[in-house]
């Protein structure tokens, strides 16, 4: 090779003209498994960088090593989707001197685009490259080490970034043909030990879940959604990764052959349960932002049907052309629903940031019937309350509430009520259930917030929509 | 009728969401010597502060002859329980014995004859001595078999077809027809069989049981897919009772449906039908009437 593009990860930042106060990207496609922002953020602290902004579309358990880089003043500003686990928490007692900026997954594609959210370097890991950066999250050799299916998040990232470094465990012969991230994209390569273990991306197998509570919810959302009037031939779903959500699909198979009912894509996060429905010819195409499994990884890789989208092509408010807008249903869950059907996926009923935004205020505003599917109580935690601790999916954009206790739905969707009665569904109103949660638990202490704004909640429109506090133990 | 381990605040507080036509708390074999007082606190409180949704509910003592028998008693029917279930019962005394503690009870709150009693027979003595049972009491609401026990008894074990409880369910039901009450079959606990799970409670349907009892909710929906009546049966059944109303304001005795004459066991039969329409959710009450 004449030109090639390999160099270490040290000499990929040097030449990347990263500067203090810059902005670096990751996806996180790995999920659970990520090793890329450990590791580069390690490298940038050695080299002295400080006071950068980590932009990653989104962030977990495994990124609690972050919480040193803040202290020493590495990372002084972050963007997310979501943040979990023990990094979460000391965000939420204030970590950060700024707050975190959330923005959900079309909120965050359309930021890019737009140059609102711009990203000086992007660090990009890959489970198969080429030395000229032709990059895919599917293996491609026989030294393949993991494997992640779609780049979806990473897409944005790779076409609006000033200088791409992509990072990989398999370096491949040109062509890495398809490629899901060009060449023409990318400044470096950075071979790496692995990128990622893509067996915490979720286990390989199909698991129904045995918990009752999930079943239950599963079978009213399975009949909700074929009673809506949406489940027609050609008719297009989303589903969350939730155990519900996932016995759901179970169901609403079981009705699609009996009906005969074909959908004609599924769309968003890709699982085992959807690459099953789309192997049987019940599914036409599978549109995968994210595989949420090795098997959708897997097929992503091997079936034409089963294709990459990006971020902005997946749910984009300001891109006409993005899925969601030709979604028919969408299932998701909640942390909490209020009485006027906002919806929280971020912030405990503890105050303390344990979730992500995903695709939820994108996929719920743009769908034609979006389902939240969320128990009335979890423990001694109600789910269904006056008003929620944080507003991610503002309610008008949320039709109908699955719960144990009954099924409510939005007062600005009368027909769909309608026909879930006429179905013998039991349809109850919103305020019901929160009174009935009340009754069960009773009035929970108002939580310990602080004065300091530790995360602003943007909408996918660009604006603030609401701000999370520091708690106080 | 669901079991619910009475040490489990939590599977007391939900059991009643997924529609069971009784819950079962239970202060015996599910909750360990070191919890037996502790369960029964617990279950004294969920039947006074839960609300089951008008689900009927029944208790699981311990026996009598144990030192929680009449303190189980004692806390149950002061927190208003529907029925009490009576474990290994062998004689009808024993069941004048556990009337008299809740008599004692009840007379203190001032309501006696609220609690009824069901009795549990899983020994050979309790099979042979069934209808004696059964109408030991006037507050004998069923009897039900207890098929764990009462299989070591027989020294036997239990098999899938249970050939070894099929005269102790013959006689349970027969008993239980007898004396003009209900009977509960026994449970079956391997929740990741459902096929087998499904043939029984084919079978016990067929010898005539009234119900089945279960441990988890997700064998709800099998029982009451067997024992819901078809659409078939009550369509006819709904015509025999109109049938007999229009024949019994004519002030006529004997009636024909479809050609066939319609005399009391088919309208006992039918209106079981439609009551178990009702019961299962397939038919609405204002249809029936």
């Amino acid at each position: 090779m004449r030109h090639t593009k390999l160099v270490t990860l040290e000499e990929a930042i040097l030449r990347s003209g990263l500067k203090d106060g810059m902005t670096i990207s990751f996806h996180h496609h790995f999920r659970g498994g990520d090793k890329v922002v450990n590791m580069v953020v390690a490298k940038l602290a050695e080299m002295g960088f400080k006071n950068l902004h980590l932009a990653a579309s989104s962030l977990s358990d495994v990124h609690a090593p972050l919480i040193e880089h803040i202290k020493s003043g590495v990372i002084t500003k972050i963007s997310t989707s979501g943040l979990r686990g023990e990094l979460a928490n000391e965000i939420s007692h204030g970590l950060l001197k700024e707050p975190v900026i959330f923005r959900s997954h079309g909120g965050r594609g359309s930021a890019i685009a737009s140059g609102e959210l711009h990203i000086d370097v992007a660090f990009l890991g890959a489970s198969s490259c080429d030395e000229l950066g032709n990059a895919s999250g599917c293996p491609r050799s026989e030294n393949a080490k993991s494997i992640c299916g779609s780049l979806g998040y990473a897409l944005p990232d790779a076409r609006y970034a000033d200088h791409v470094v992509i990072l990989t465990d398999d370096l491949v012969a040109y062509p890495n043909v398809p490629k899901s991230i060009s060449a023409c994209d990318v400044e470096s390569v950075v071979v790496v030990e692995s990128v990622g273990d893509s067996s915490k991306i979720s286990s390989g197998a199909i698991r129904d879940s045995k918990n009752p509570r999930d079943i239950l919810l599963a079978k009213q959302a399975a009949k909700v959604i074929i009673n809506s009037g949406y489940f027609n031939e050609g008719f297009s779903i989303q589903t969350g990764t939730g155990g519900a959500s996932l016995a759901a699909v179970k169901y609403i198979r079981e009705s699609m052959l009996e009906k005969g009912i074909k959908a004609s894509f599924a769309l968003g996060g890709i699982t085992a349960h959807m690459v099953k429905l789309h192997q049987e010819g019940l599914i036409g195409r599978l549109v995968d932002v994210q595989s949420f499994d090795k098997v959708a990884a897997e097929s992503i890789a091997n079936d034409q049907l089963h294709q990459e989208v990006s971020a902005v092509e997946y749910a984009s408010a300001d891109h006409v052309g993005s899925a969601v807008h030709a979604l028919d249903i969408v299932i998701l869950s909640a942390l909490e629903v209020d009485v006027n059907f906002n919806v929280n996926v971020l912030v405990g009923s503890d105050g303390i940031i344990r979730g992500a935004i995903g695709g939820h205020p994108d996929t719920a505003e743009d769908s034609a019937l979006s389902i939240i599917v969320c128990p009335l109580l979890r423990g001694r935690i109600p789910c269904v309350v006056p008003k929620v601790t944080t507003l991610i999916t503002p309610g008008k954009g949320v039709d109908v509430v699955v719960t144990e206790y009954g099924i409510a739905v939005n007062p600005a969707r009368p027909e769909i009520a309608q026909r879930l009665v006429e179905a013998g569904l039991k349809v109850v109103d919103i305020n019901e259930l929160a009174a009935k949660a009340r009754s069960i638990i009773g009035e929970p202490d108002a939580l310990p917030f602080g004065d300091r704004v530790v995360g602003i909640v943007m909408d996918r429109h660009g604006k603030v929509l609401d701000e999370i506090r520091n708690i106080v133990d | 009728m669901m079991f619910v381990p009475g040490n489990n605040p939590g599977m007391m507080a939900d059991a009643h969401i997924y529609g069971p036509d009784s819950i079962m708390l239970d202060l015996e074999d599910s909750v360990t010597m070191a919890e037996k007082d502790a369960a029964r606190l617990l279950v004294h409180n969920a039947l006074k502060s839960i609300d089951f949704g008008g689900t009927e509910m029944v208790v699981r003592i311990n026996p009598l002859n144990t030192p929680y028998g009449r303190k189980d008693v004692e806390a149950v029917v002061k927190a208003g329980v529907d029925v009490i279930r009576m474990p290994k019962t062998e004689t009808a005394d024993e069941v004048r014995e556990l009337e008299a503690e809740i008599i004692k009870v009840e007379t203190e709150l001032g309501c006696v004859g609220r609690t009824l009693i069901m009795a549990a027979i899983e020994s050979a003595l309790g099979v042979v001595n069934a209808y004696e049972i059964a109408t030991a009491s006037k507050r004998m609401m069923g009897i039900a078999l207890g098929a764990e026990d009462y299989s070591a008894n027989l020294k036997t074990q239990r098999t899938p077809g249970g050939a070894e409880l099929l005269l102790a369910r013959e006689t349970i039901v027969v008993a239980a027809r007898a004396a003009g009450i209900a009977c509960f079959d026994t449970v079956y606990s391997n929740l990741d069989d459902m096929d087998t799970f499904r043939k029984e409670v084919e079978l016990i349907k067929s010898l005539g049981f009234d119900g089945k009892s279960i441990i988890n909710p997700r064998q709800i929906e099998v029982v009451n897919e067997v024992f819901a009546p078809s659409q078939k049966d009550i369509d006819k059944a709904l015509r025999i009772i109109a049938a007999i109303k229009e024949a019994q304001a004519k002030g006529s005795g004997v009636i024909a449906v479809n050609g066939k004459m319609v005399d009391r066991p088919v309208v006992i039969r039918a209106e079981r039908t439609v009551a178990l329409a009702i019961a299962s959710g397939i038919l609405a009450k204002e249809e029936a009437l």
